[in-house]
């Protein structure tokens, strides 16, 4: 029951403490919540936006397109981010459709799009048999409709519909390239006839229209066979002169995937084939490795920082509180006791700071999370479970109660009669 | 029965030049249980020194001090302070009162640390010495004389055997004084607790049926230390 008392105690002197010295435990507790947040969010996005590009469901298994960067390929494609490689002959399409081995192929042809969103030229089977997610197929908004193969139609992806505000029955005009130019408009006109429903995939931010009004945009120019095409009005696009910027591949098994890698990327020169799609975003982050470790040094520096703040501001109090140190001691509190109360004082600062940290989380991912949906469609999650958002609070404690042992030493060591003046 | 018992306690302090000083050599001095007796003393004579060896916040260089039967001087860091916890009470000239709590809040803090927290007995004391309706006012809005007032129900909060008071009067108008004396002394009998009370004030000291001269006592407070077998007759009459 006394021992329990003496902790009521000790409890009751770092209440008190706190109190007064309200202001620098707010700043400091602030700096630390900052401090805490930003790692949290910094570890939290990094996962999850590996997660999200490396193990997130694409819908397909692997990309074909021109002979070049398979992870150009894949930005370009699935994330819809980047430049086209380049092109790839529309026969080379119909091989691979042919290849027992594909269990689904779907073409692609980009490069133009409305208000800086991306237009995919593509065929039907996009909405009716590709799955985005693993049974789940691309849902129409009520009052909409999927394009057909041959209509200067559109159907928008959620996030495109909301941001330039398409709706059904809107009309618009393409642009070639990748950002709206007015000198780059197109003349030819497409209506918007469905809106899909959100998927929280890239494909939220595509305007799809058939690839057959792609070949026929104005101003476009078919070189599958070699030679320059122009396609015209009323006029069947010859298939030699078709091309397309990348096939999206659903294989039969795994084992396929090995042979057409083998078949297309080791032993042919003609397309390179990305595959797994999530190897090679893989790559690209094990490429940014160093990134991590910057991350980790920065996130090591903040709480030093935060515990170099804790460790000022609770060591600023201590010569004004030797004389109550020195009456805790007449009292009958022991030098422990004395250094107890700061270590803990130096903790709880850390700790509300770190639960601060978890608005400040909160806030920045919420933000982030805005973010990259418009950027890149890609939706993170604000409190996924990541171990950071343990980890930081936990060593934002361990830190601050480490950074309060040479303020406790220091008042551990007040001598009790020099304090409690005078003397008689 | 005996609850203080001193023998041959020394105490030195470094001077400025290094030399040492020493300011307690006292051979002898006892307190009976519930007696209250006041020590006369000049300032600078080690009236505070000696009760903080009492206490057991300063040691001495030798001698020994028995309260309750067991041995300060003996003890540790820790036993000393769990023994003036548990069997002192001290009141401060200054009252040192900690100025962020609460009057209520001074006196149990003052029980954490020994008996364990009651704050009934808190409010008791609190109620006793006129406070009743302050427990939860802060030093700074208390009186001078309240505060006094406080630290003489916190001194007595861990019930303890012996009160030792430090000029306990010496920041107090005289009326004050003299009501707040009155009151240190009813405190102490009502709760059984021996009272050692030093001070320089005469008007004070006239309250006492026994008080006792510290340099009477004190050998180091002579600069003749021929007179020793005065001083040994002196201390042992005492002086009681």
């Amino acid at each position: 029951m006394k021992s329990w008392s003496g902790i009521r105690g000790l409890f009751l002197i770092v209440r008190r403490s706190l109190r007064q010295h309200a202001l620098s435990t707010l700043v400091t507790a602030f700096s630390i919540a900052i401090g805490s947040g930003l790692v949290m969010a910094v570890f939290a996005i990094k996962t999850q936006s590996y997660q999200a590009f490396t193990g997130g469901e694409a819908g397909f298994d692997a990309v074909l397109g021109a002979r070049g960067s398979q992870l150009q390929l894949v930005l370009n494609t699935v994330f819809h981010l980047e430049t086209s490689p380049g092109n790839i002959p529309w026969t080379l399409y119909q091989q691979i459709k042919q290849d027992p081995r594909v269990r689904l192929a779907i073409p692609y042809a980009v490069g133009d799009n409305y208000q800086g969103f991306r237009i995919v030229g593509t065929i039907s089977q996009i909405f009716t048999e590709f799955e985005y997610s693993r049974g789940r197929k691309f849902q129409i908004a009520p009052g909409g409709r999927f394009f057909s193969d041959d209509t200067r139609e559109a159907v928008i992806g959620s996030y495109a519909a909301q941001a330039t505000g398409l709706r059904v029955g809107s009309t618009f005009n393409p642009y070639h390239g990748l950002v709206a130019d007015e000198r780059q408009r197109h003349r030819d006109e497409y209506t918007v006839i469905g809106v899909l429903e959100p998927t929280n995939s890239p494909s939220d931010r595509v305007v799809w229209i058939p690839i057959e009004g792609i070949y026929r945009m104005s101003g476009h120019v078919l070189r599958g066979g070699g030679e320059g095409f122009k396609a015209r009005e009323g006029e069947t696009i010859p298939d030699e002169h078709k091309e397309v910027s990348a096939v999206m591949l659903k294989l039969r098994d795994p084992q396929s995937g090995f042979q057409l890698d083998q078949t297309i990327n080791k032993q042919g020169k003609v397309a390179t084939m990305a595959w797994p799609i999530g190897r090679v975003m893989a790559d690209l982050f094990d490429k940014l490795g160093w990134m991590n470790r910057v991350l980790a040094l920065v996130a090591y520096l903040v709480i030093a920082v935060a515990a170099g703040s804790i460790l000022a501001s609770v060591y600023n109090t201590i010569n004004e509180r030797r004389r109550e140190f020195a009456i805790l001691r007449a009292l009958g509190a022991r030098r422990s006791t004395v250094f107890a109360v700061i270590v803990t004082e130096a903790a709880t600062i850390s700790l509300i700071g770190s639960l601060g940290g978890y608005g400040v989380y909160g806030a920045i991912l919420a933000t982030t999370k805005v973010i990259v949906k418009a950027q890149t469609g890609v939706v993170l999650s604000v409190w996924q479970t990541d171990a950071a958002l343990w980890l930081t609070p936990l060593m934002m404690l361990a830190a601050g109660a480490l950074a309060g042992l040479i303020p406790a030493f220091k008042a551990y060591r007040t001598d009790v009669a020099e304090h409690l003046a005078p003397t008689s | 029965m005996t609850l203080l018992e001193i023998i041959n306690l020394r105490k030195s302090y470094a001077a400025p030049d290094g030399s040492r000083g020493e300011i307690i050599d006292l051979p002898y001095f006892s307190l009976r249980e519930g007696e209250q007796l006041a020590m006369e003393g000049a300032s600078g004579s080690g009236k505070t020194t000696l009760l903080h060896l009492i206490a057991g916040i300063l040691t001495p260089d030798s001698g020994r001090i028995l309260i309750a039967g067991e041995e300060m001087t003996a003890l540790g860091e820790a036993g000393r302070d769990r023994l003036r916890a548990q069997t002192v009470g001290y009141v401060f000239q200054t009252f040192n009162l900690l100025q962020g709590y609460t009057a209520l809040e001074n006196v149990t803090l003052g029980q954490m640390f020994g008996r364990g927290a009651d704050e009934n007995r808190a409010r008791e004391l609190l109620a006793r010495v006129g406070l009743r309706d302050r427990l939860n006012y802060r030093p700074r809005q208390l009186s001078v004389g309240q505060q006094q007032r406080v630290a003489v129900a916190r001194a007595l909060a861990n019930r303890p055997n012996l009160v030792l008071a430090d000029e306990p009067t010496g920041n107090l108008d005289r009326l004050s004084a003299r009501e707040s004396l009155s009151l240190i002394r009813e405190v102490c009998r009502e709760h059984g607790a021996a009272l050692l009370l030093v001070s320089h004030d005469q008007e004070v000291l006239s309250q006492f049926d026994q008080v006792v001269r510290l340099d009477e006592i004190n050998r180091a407070g002579f600069a003749d230390k021929e007179n020793e077998e005065l001083i040994a007759a002196r201390t042992s009459a005492h002086i009681h």
